[in-house]
């Protein structure tokens, strides 16, 4: 049972200030995910939690229990390495063992969960071998059987697939989801690939420049955007934008269409996503400038005003570089920001 | 046209081919240079002092150990034989007790004066240090260490400790910190997690650099020479009499001195490398 | 504990064993150079310098360093870009080519005396092949050439390997691809080596040669072995100060003459082959 509460972390390293107070509680059993560019905190906060890392100011719960002054073997927690961490003297066996043997557990106790564990992972026919015989995939096998052996309330995961192939990322990422669900311990997931945040995770805290711009749920992140930050980091291609000129009463002028938005007097910037328009008689008009078919879908490129404007359009299509096209957003899925503070204005 | 093709390629093949040989011919020379002079101290080594100084040598050893016996048997000379591997064993284990732990925290730590102690380090590197041997003579009998094998075994040490430092250095840097993170998280402190996983991953590089530290002091002659007077170093002895001793003397001594070498270097030659390479960046 | 001192606790026997045993005596020596029992002074200087040996072993140190230097550069060179194009035997022929890296300077000296006494290898060499009737001598007063150049040959032999290890550890860090892009725009082997080996090469240089320029000024077991006192230099006369004539003060002078050469060299090798900042691999 360990909710992890957060309370006004920050951080500096000398005059480079990491973390700016974040605040951020995550439930028991939640499998939270820290998304971000590289260089926006989101291992620093990881590496806090975990306790390698000092925080400047705040404070770290873990299941109701202070503990940013304890170091990491007393907070309950254990770890998955980005580069897996296996120690290269021991065996498989011994790797996963390892925090057990640390915790004195009797032999047929560390025995039976290091067993149990490599055949959730599916690595019992290697539990004799040393990391120098392993593939990546194996060895992050092991780094994932050595957290769990030591059923911890809550489990840290650094970027744990981020030096896997494709294919393998792929098949890893759904069989860590399902084990992690198993597992029922509270999870925080770092990393900065976009598709494994929204497929793994039950929240996403999106990170930018040592702050939580979002934390929400995937498709809560997706559809509804806090900041243009986040609608421009996820999704792929990303979102588009465009200015909006009030028109008065709500009403907006976007390109020469006019589209219903907020009650506001300031200049707003209207946002759709690329897959949310099709081709129509009337709407924004734009102009291809190159045409890349992706298979299921077509990309488009156009420019609209002068501006650069993405739309995935059907595959079927027969657009080419220099046409005119028509696209009508659909008006449910048009988002409004501000420009000045650069957040959602509903 | 085809003929004068083949021709200018059969060329550059048969270059090539002189060019290797060339290439063959100068490694076959150069390992020449460094084994020949060797040999020829085996030579003398292994013969009858008569023949060590009779004229002229035979290019093959006779395997006559009168040499070597002379040598065991000479006033003083085992005695100075212990006092060498004493102090080098002191030196040894000093510098890597002293100079582990500040390798360890040049490779895991960033702290004030670090780039300070770095170039403290590094300035020693770069110093005749024997000379310091002159002031230390004095301030030893003051203390009452002087003549002593401790005495001397604390230059060495002095000499020794900032390749120790530079080794353990670049060998703790080599082992990420993940290794021992991921320790800290399964349930180790800092001590139980350098003990359980570092210190066994580093344990051959740690012992070639002991190696290192006790070929220092093996070696050293002059600070030997200046601060023993009754308990003679192998060197400063050899050294002492040099002028006096016959030549089947120096010669069984030389290969004395010569044998720790050769193991030494082959103990620690994948070292070697890595410790330059780092020392340099 | 608090954290941030641990670094410091562990660098804290160096910086205390170095302070004690290298900054101190360091202060000591020259304290001891500039004062004759009753405050400062430049006699000692004075008489050391107005000796009329000095001359001869300052020139003598300086000939030696001039001579030996650049040829141990170019051969460390040249067997550091061998060894980096080799396939096969690499290890084997690294380690021959090491050896002497152990071998001190005094078993250096004394292994080539084998070969350049009167009834030494080379005499015997040269009777064998008819070149001579009966053994000349190589060593002493009349043949001071002679000298010189079992000298040179002995240091070149022993203190090549020490440049070699350096460089052979920094061309392993100059990145595969600039000689690749090289040779895809038309360099030749030797203009790659100019223009790509060189250049990159220049942190490992500085330390290879400050490291043996520092060592040439020091020599002096090497030369005992093989001149005697037919070739004093400078860290001889230090030894023949302490010992022969009992007189520190001359000594201390004298060390610290050394010392001040060996900065000046130091300096100007790290000038002369200065890396631009940013301008590192």
């Amino acid at each position: 049972m360990a909710v992890i509460e957060i309370k006004n972390v920050a951080k500096r390293f000398g005059d480079y200030q990491a973390l700016h107070d974040i605040n951020l509680t995550i439930e028991d059993q939640e499998f939270m995910v820290l998304l971000g560019a590289s260089g926006c905190g989101k291992s620093t906060l990881l590496r806090i939690i975990c306790g390698l890392e000092t925080a400047t100011e705040g404070e770290v719960w873990i299941g109701g229990k202070r503990v940013d002054h304890l170091p990491p073997k007393d907070r309950g927690i254990s770890m998955v390495f980005q580069n897996y961490a296996v120690f290269p003297h021991l065996t498989v066996f011994e790797n996963i063992g390892f925090g057990l043997r640390m915790q004195k557990l009797p032999d047929n106790e560390v025995k039976r969960r290091v067993e149990r564990t490599a055949g959730l992972m599916h690595i019992d026919q290697l539990l004799k071998r040393y990391s120098g015989e392993l593939s990546g995939g194996q060895r992050q096998r092991v780094a994932v059987a050595r957290a769990l052996a030591m059923e911890p309330d809550v489990i840290l995961m650094d970027e744990p697939l981020s030096n896997l192939d494709a294919l393998l990322r792929m098949e890893m990422r759904a069989e860590l989801k399902g084990v992690l669900a198993e597992s029922n311990t509270t999870a925080i997931y770092v990393t900065h690939d976009q598709v494994e945040a929204m497929s793994m995770a039950d929240r996403i805290s999106v990170m930018h420049k040592g702050e939580i711009v979002q934390a929400a749920s995937p498709i809560e992140v997706y559809r509804n955007p806090a900041a243009e930050f986040v609608a421009g980091f996820i999704g792929n291609p990303p979102m588009n934008f465009l200015p909006a000129k009030a028109a008065g009463d709500g009403k907006w002028e976007v390109a020469g269409n006019t589209f219903d938005g907020p009650a506001s007097g300031a200049p707003l910037k209207f946002a759709i996503r690329p897959e949310d328009m099709h081709p129509s008689d009337s709407g924004i008009k734009a102009i291809a400038k190159v045409v890349e078919p992706l298979g299921a879908h077509l990309l488009v490129t156009c420019e609209v005003d002068g501006q650069l404007f993405r739309a995935v359009l059907e595959s079927d299509l027969t657009v080419k570089a220099g046409d005119a096209l028509m696209l009508a957003p659909h008006r449910d899925r048009v988002r409004w920001f501000d420009p000045q503070t650069t957040l959602a204005v509903a | 046209m085809t003929a004068a093709t083949t021709d200018l390629v059969e060329g550059g093949a048969n270059a090539r081919k002189a060019g290797q040989y060339v290439y063959i011919a100068a490694v076959v020379l150069l390992c020449a240079w460094v084994l020949v002079p060797l040999y020829f101290l085996l030579i003398n080594t292994l013969s009858s002092p008569e023949t060590v100084n009779a004229y002229p040598k035979r290019f093959i050893p006779e395997f006559d150990l009168g040499s070597l016996t002379f040598f065991a048997n000479f006033a003083g000379i085992l005695t100075a034989l212990k006092n060498s591997v004493l102090v080098a064993g002191l030196t040894m284990i000093m510098s890597i007790t002293i100079g582990a732990p500040a390798g360890y925290a040049l490779s895991r730590f960033d702290f004030r004066g670090k780039e300070l102690f770095r170039l403290l380090v590094l300035l020693t590197r770069a110093f005749p240090l024997p000379l310091l041997a002159l002031p230390l003579a004095v301030m030893f009998i003051r203390v009452g260490i002087d003549d002593t094998i401790f005495g001397l075994a604390l230059v060495h040490t002095t000499l020794a400790i900032p390749f120790a430092v530079l080794i353990t250095f670049s060998l703790f840097s080599g082992i990420p910190i993940e290794l021992e993170e991921a320790a800290w998280t399964l349930g180790c402190n800092r001590l139980t997690a350098f003990q359980k996983v570092i210190l066994p991953l580093v344990l051959p590089g740690i012992t070639a650099s002991a190696i290192f530290a006790f070929v220092i002091s093996w070696n050293e002659v002059f600070a030997a020479a200046v601060l023993t007077i009754e308990n003679r170093t192998l060197t400063a002895f050899l050294l002492q009499n040099l002028d006096t001793s016959p030549l089947h003397l120096k010669f069984a001594g030389g290969f004395i001195l010569v044998v720790p070498a050769l193991i030494f270097i082959f103990a620690v030659r994948k070292y070697l490398f890595a410790m330059w390479g780092i020392a340099n960046r | 504990m608090n954290p941030r001192l641990l670094p410091y606790l562990l660098i804290a026997p160096v910086t205390l064993f170095l302070c004690l045993f290298f900054l101190y005596p360091f202060v000591l020596v020259a304290q001891q150079a500039f004062s004759n029992g009753s405050g400062f002074t430049l006699d000692n200087f004075r008489d050391v310098t107005s000796h009329w040996k000095f001359p001869i072993s300052l020139r003598n140190t300086f000939l030696l360093a001039l001579a030996v230097v650049p040829i141990q550069l170019a051969l460390s060179l040249l067997m550091a870009t061998m060894v980096n194009r080799m396939k096969r035997g690499r290890d084997l022929i690294l380690y021959i080519w090491t050896i002497p890296l152990g071998i001190s300077d005094l078993a250096a000296g004394i292994i080539w005396l084998a070969i350049f006494e009167q009834s030494g290898f080379l005499n015997s060499m040269m009777g064998g092949l008819g070149l001579i009737d009966s053994p000349t001598t190589f060593l002493s007063y009349s043949t001071p050439v002679m000298v010189f150049v079992a000298i040179m040959l002995a240091e070149i032999w022993r203190a090549t390997a020490i440049m070699l290890v350096i460089l052979v550890a920094g061309i392993g860090l100059i990145p595969k691809e600039y000689y690749e892009a090289g040779e895809v725009f038309g360099a030749t082997p030797w203009q790659r080596f100019l223009k790509i080996t060189l250049p990159m090469l220049r942190p490992s240089l500085q330390t290879a040669l400050v490291l043996r320029v520092i060592m040439a000024f020091e020599v002096f077991a090497v030369v005992s072995a093989l001149g005697g006192t037919l070739f004093p230099v400078l860290m001889g006369e230090t030894y023949e100060y302490q010992f022969r004539l009992l007189n520190s003060g001359a000594a201390a002078a004298i060390a610290l003459v050394i010392l001040a050469i060996s900065i000046a060299f130091t300096l100007i090798i790290l000038r002369v082959l200065r890396v631009p900042k940013g301008a590192t691999i």
